[in-house]
């Protein structure tokens, strides 16, 4: 066990655990914060995705004594009424089915916009391969991250 | 379909919710606020006693009842509007709350079989128009005015003569009071709000902003959590373990056994229970278990083929006769004949099974969890652990997807078990691991067909044997092997093309390895088979595959109406660039009907798919962009079930065991999807969410034969490399 410190959407959190735990099962069950999903445990669906310093990482394969001191972002510090632009595309759009694995998806959309703020549909594809939606949301994903980009483009 | 007679009055007094209790008021009044009242409600548990599906409080809110639980397919937004409708509100009026399996909803609180629509869009109409109707006489005889001159608007009831208006939790009280009309009058569809329109799903704001809660984010104080060794041979048993290093990993409680009843099937299973998940899995990990085999360890994918291959040599048990088939088949001038394979696949959708469970000391069992099949776990798991229903309560959570997968309530059972044995609340969760090995899985279907043509290409004759095993003799250790087998022919002998002779068969293989249905069942692959064949005996007569087909659809019927939708939205009979194939496929079964065309073009070795196109036939569409999204989805899932690897066993276990070795398709590889739905109204209602599977692979096949001449008989294919 090992005193960690987190840095999630902008607050610290003192937690106490195995310094090998991945970082996803901390977010989850000692941050408390249940937005970011388990579906894999090995890199190859997305769903725990967060970002790490605005960088798309899979949370379930990154220990937790490794984040410390870096800044952590979950769904859950987007915005406060839902109402950031990837989230507009995606109710716009209505693109989640279950559900489960939107969350990984929208902030690796976000990741990718900020990058990104145009992105061709191969653009979209390459950094959104790494999700799996097993409900098939995929058309409605490619197309709600050209809408958020036009939305960030009238914001700005 | 329940006709209003159907109804008992007390039934009927439930369903409208107008019991005296069941009036109190207050619009909830902070509006988007609403949504999340309804995840915070299903964990009010006992306290939520009063289950009628509408009430309407004198304070002005109003709650309805979601009875099918939302897995994906949109019930959240749909089931709450038909009643919505009737009673003229919108949805950002209402708190909409799920139901949890409760006697006075009915046994059809479950989610399966793309019937939540179509099995209630009348009765729950019937209920909110009732309520609508006893609202409107309250307000008249409130104001001594005809009821004719009042109608009710957006949760008022309004008297334009007079410029009054009372809302419906000011006549809550005095319509309570009234007599249910036994035949409502429902709504004109043309002035219709909800039904029929692409209105927004409450959910979707929820699931896009890690709020929506799912069985998984389930927490309950006192809680620790479980992770569960299985046998990984199929029907092996458990002798001995050692849990020595197990313990002294940090955080781990104790090892307790459960057993996971799934069908006829009774796994035994060694748990770690633990404060949190990650030492649950720690503590596994260094588990010794010993297991009997029980001479299961032999068991493989190749040699199990083989089997089936040589049980199509039996004759097989009749399933559907007509004509003469083995006369006409004989004499018949040009024959053909073909064997088709497929693979079992898995349901793998991303929200593992789990479940919290807690067996108070009262003796009173509370579940939180992602389940299709609310009322069978209400209602039936007293029988095994010696509670009434009352004592139990399920909180149905968002499903992180189901596919039939949450059918089976197997991880619900161990959860149970282990809430009892260790005395406090338990998660069990399953790793993807458990999910990809332990099955239920969709059994593979093994088809042989015959078909007679005349000379000028007439079909004569046409047999369509399945060689499988059983869905229903998983479930039921009273299994009728001498019986043909509904489930297992599903489809084959509803299809509507006139071929005068025809004999369907069926034989049984034995498997001891549980199966399950999957996202449309067994029309996933004996589509597949049907439509390829039918394609084969297209070509064979030197004709185009939709004019052969549409040559034996000579009656009127949804079939022949949907094929020539098909072929006019999908512009069949326009060229294609040079290198393109363009393939066609129906199917109906119990879920409904579509049909698709695609379109492929080669790209070396391999082959893209360019297009799809489907028309779903519905009669009645309660959501077009609900369907189309169905649709798009069930696309992905047939796609992954053809060309992604399936599931296959050696040495008695499971290969595959994860997303690396049982993928399923990237956005990459998403072709674009356009859906063509047909509603002409009526009393006609289709289901939804399966209908858009059956007809992909066989028009993908179709296609591929169009575009290079190879015939694919067997699934999964390497669409790398055809
Ligand atoms: S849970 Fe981390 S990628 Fe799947
Ligand atoms: S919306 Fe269900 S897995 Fe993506």
């Amino acid at each position: 066990m090992a005193a960690i410190t987190l840095t999630v959407n902008n607050q610290q959190h003192k937690i106490d655990v195995d310094p090998q735990m991945p970082l996803l099962w901390a977010i989850r069950d000692f941050v408390g914060l249940k937005g970011t999903k388990y579906g894999c445990g090995i890199a190859q669906c997305g769903a725990c995705t967060v970002l790490l310093d605005g960088n798309p990482i899979r949370s379930c394969s990154f220990p937790v004594s490794a984040a410390a001191g870096k800044k952590i972002s979950t769904v859950e510090g987007l915005s406060e009424n839902i109402e950031h632009p990837v989230q507009q595309a995606w109710i716009e759009l209505q693109v989640p089915q279950c559900g489960y694995c939107q969350s990984g998806q929208i902030m690796s959309a976000v990741a990718l916009l900020k990058k990104t703020p145009e992105p061709t549909d191969a653009q979209i594809d390459a950094a959104m391969q790494g999700h799996l939606c097993r409900c098939g949301t995929y058309p409605r994903i490619r197309k709600a991250i050209h809408r958020a980009a036009e939305l960030m483009k009238t914001k700005a | 379909m329940s006709s209003n007679t159907s109804f008992s009055r007390r039934h009927f007094l439930r369903l409208s919710g107008l019991t005296s209790a069941g009036f109190i008021i207050g619009l909830s009044g902070v509006e988007g606020k609403a949504l999340e009242t309804v995840v915070n409600m299903s964990f009010l548990g006992e306290s939520s006693s009063v289950t009628p599906f509408i009430i309407i409080e004198k304070s002005g809110r109003i709650t309805i009842f979601n009875t099918k639980p939302e897995i994906g397919q949109g019930t959240f937004q749909a089931i709450p509007s038909i009643f919505a409708e009737e009673l003229d509100l919108t949805l950002d009026m209402v708190t909409i709350k799920q139901s949890g399996g409760e006697k006075e909803l009915g046994a059809d609180q479950f989610a399966g079989g793309s019937a939540s629509i179509r099995t209630s869009y009348k009765k729950y109409r019937i209920a909110g128009a009732a309520a609508r109707e006893m609202l409107v006489l309250a307000a008249s005889q409130a104001w001594g005015v005809p009821v004719g001159e009042c109608k009710a608007e957006l949760g008022k009831v309004i008297h334009a003569g007079s410029n009054r208006s009372l809302t419906y939790g000011e006549l809550a009280e005095a319509a309570s009071k009234l007599e249910v009309p036994k035949e409502p009058k429902l709504k004109d569809p043309k002035d219709f709000r909800l039904l029929g329109k692409s209105t927004p799903r409450p959910d979707v704001p929820l699931k896009s902003s890690g709020r929506a809660v799912f069985g998984l984010d389930v927490e309950v104080p006192g809680m620790a959590y479980a992770s569960i060794e299985r046998c990984p041979v199929f029907g092996g048993k458990l002798l001995s373990f050692d849990d020595s290093a197990a313990k002294k990993v940090k955080g781990v409680q104790q090892v307790i056994t459960c057993e996971r009843i799934i069908g006829k099937y009774r796994f035994e299973g060694v748990a770690v229970i633990a404060d949190n998940y990650w030492a649950a899995l720690q503590g596994r990990k260094a588990l010794k278990v010993n297991w009997d085999f029980q001479g299961n360890e032999t068991f493989n994918t190749k040699n199990y083929e083989q089997h089936l291959r040589d049980l199509a040599k039996n004759e097989g048990v009749l399933d559907h006769s007509q004509g003469d088939f083995d006369k006409a088949y004989a004499e018949a001038p040009v024959k053909l004949e073909a064997f088709y394979e497929t693979p079992v696949v898995s349901h793998s959708p991303i929200e593992p099974m789990n479940c919290v469970a807690h067996w108070k000391p009262e003796g009173k069992l509370e579940i939180w969890t992602s389940t299709q099949v609310p009322f069978s776990i209400k209602n039936n798991f007293g029988k095994e652990y010696g509670l009434k229903e009352e004592d139990i309560t399920v909180n149905v959570m968002f499903n992180g997807g189901g596919f039939g997968r949450r059918l089976y309530p197997d991880y619900v059972h161990e959860a149970v078990q282990l809430s009892k044995k260790a005395g406090k609340p338990v998660k069990a969760i399953w790793t993807r691991e458990d999910d990809t090995q332990q099955g239920p899985f969709r059994p593979m279907t093994f088809s042989a067909f015959k078909a007679g043509l005349a000379a000028n290409g007439e079909a004569l004759a046409f047999q369509h044997k399945v060689i499988s095993p059983s869905i229903s003799a998983s479930n039921s250790a009273n299994y009728d092997k001498t019986k043909t087998d509904g489930g297992m022919m599903e489809g084959v002998s509803e299809q509507q093309y006139e071929i005068p002779n025809v004999k369907n068969l069926y034989v049984h293989a034995d498997l001891h390895i549980p199966v399950a249905a999957w996202r449309a069942v067994t029309s996933t692959t004996l589509s597949f088979s049907h439509e390829c064949f039918i394609d084969e005996m297209a070509v064979k007569a030197k004709m185009d595959p939709m004019a052969f087909r549409l040559s034996l659809l000579k009656k009127e019927s949804d079939t022949k109406k949907l094929l020539l939708k098909l072929k006019e939205v999908s512009g069949w009979d326009k060229p294609l660039p040079a290198g393109w194939g363009r393939g066609v496929s129906q199917w109906e079964f119990f879920a409904g009907l579509a049909g698709m065309v695609v379109e492929v073009s080669k790209q070396g070795t391999g082959i893209k798919i360019e297009r799809v196109v489907c028309v779903i036939d519905l009669g009645t569409v309660v959501n077009p962009d609900t369907v189309a999204g169905q649709v798009e989805g069930a696309v992905v899932m047939a796609i992954s079930a053809a060309i992604k690897g399936g599931i296959t066993f050696e040495k008695g276990r499971t290969v595959q065991s994860n997303y690396h070795n049982n993928p399923i398709i990237r956005i990459n590889e998403m072709p674009p999807v356009e859906t063509h739905i047909l509603a002409d109204g009526g009393d006609k209602i289709k289901g939804v969410g399966e209908p858009g599977l059956p007809p992909l692979a066989p028009a993908l096949c179709n296609a591929i034969y169009a575009a290079t001449g190879k015939r694919i008989r067997r699934l999964p294919f390497d669409i790398k490399k055809i």
